[in-house]
């Protein structure tokens, strides 16, 4: 680097979406706070599943290179366990647990009100 | 994805059912058992200072394999804790996290204008107290042992884990003695 050239960090890419650190933000809504629903438990429970030693699927750091990747609009619009559920299917695709069509026609299924085995 | 997981024998339903029930059953609780003994015991409070993780197993409560990092709050010093990249929190002496500490304006701001953020929970710190604020990661969480209040000190340890919130293990407020 040629001395006095550029300010420190001025090279950095431009900032992830989760990225979130001393931006401007409003006040807190400490009112709009939830406990946590069923399927949200569901989802937190899969990835510790996932994660755990039998299986080791799904690395922390994994699913946080996930979510970070999900890309500025589909980070700002889902919420919080929406974007693990995203994350989480991506990991699963990438490395062929599931796959792309198995994920869709399920999907569709469940969407459509067809009952499952197993609810 | 659970059933195709489930047909597919990647994960059983009754281990699904079993992982929501132990989310279910860690609370705050756990911390505050951690922080009224490290009250009550110097040498305790030392090793939890020390070593988080072995400090917490002496407890019966298991980290597992994150590290953990305990910050003392003093009469000089205020710890904050965050993390402005997700989400990462003690959850096994926590629970799950509330949605304001998983959200943008806390995430933020809370780094740059702690004070402020502080004020938002009926915390005012003197101009005197500093204030720290630690920047979680997926491998590395911290917890706040806050100060014990004043007129405590004929509790015994229960009693005290009654007085230590979630939210002053986060360190946005203090613990203050029950009416």
């Amino acid at each position: 680097m040629q001395p006095g050239n550029a300010m420190p960090g001025q090279s950095h890419p431009p900032r992830g979406a989760h990225d979130l650190g001393g931006l401007p933000a409003g006040p807190l809504q400490r009112d709009a706070t939830h406990e946590p629903e069923w399927w949200e438990k569901r989802i937190d429970a899969l990835l510790t599943l996932l994660g755990d030693a039998q299986r080791r699927l799904i690395r922390t750091d994994e699913l946080r290179r996930a979510i970070e990747s999900l890309g500025e609009d589909v980070y700002t619009t889902h919420t919080y366990y929406e974007r693990w559920t995203l994350a989480i299917a991506t990991l699963l695709l990438e490395k062929g647990v599931l796959s792309s069509e198995e994920l869709d026609a399920r999907v569709e299924r469940i969407r459509r009100g067809t009952p499952t085995a197993d609810r | 994805m659970r059933e195709l997981l489930i047909e597919k024998q990647v994960i059983t339903a009754e281990e699904v059912r079993a992982a929501v029930e132990t989310l279910d059953s860690r609370t705050a609780a756990g911390g505050a058992k951690v922080v009224a003994h490290a009250w009550c015991d110097p040498e305790y409070r030392q090793r939890l200072l020390n070593d988080g993780p072995a400090a917490c197993r002496e407890l019966g409560i298991d980290i597992g394999p994150t590290r953990l990092i305990v910050v003392e709050n003093t009469q000089a010093v205020h710890n904050v804790i965050v993390c402005t990249l997700c989400s990462c929190y003690p959850r096994m002496l926590l629970g799950l996290p509330p949605d304001w500490y998983k959200a943008r304006e806390y995430r933020s701001r809370v780094v740059r204008e702690p004070r402020s953020v502080l004020r938002e929970f009926g915390t005012e710190l003197p101009d005197n107290v500093a204030v720290r604020v630690h920047d979680s990661t997926a491998d590395m969480r911290y917890l706040v042992l806050p100060l014990r209040p004043a007129g405590s000190e004929n509790l015994g340890e229960n009693r005290l884990a009654e007085l230590v919130t979630r939210d002053c293990m986060i360190g946005v407020t203090r613990p203050v003695m029950l009416p």
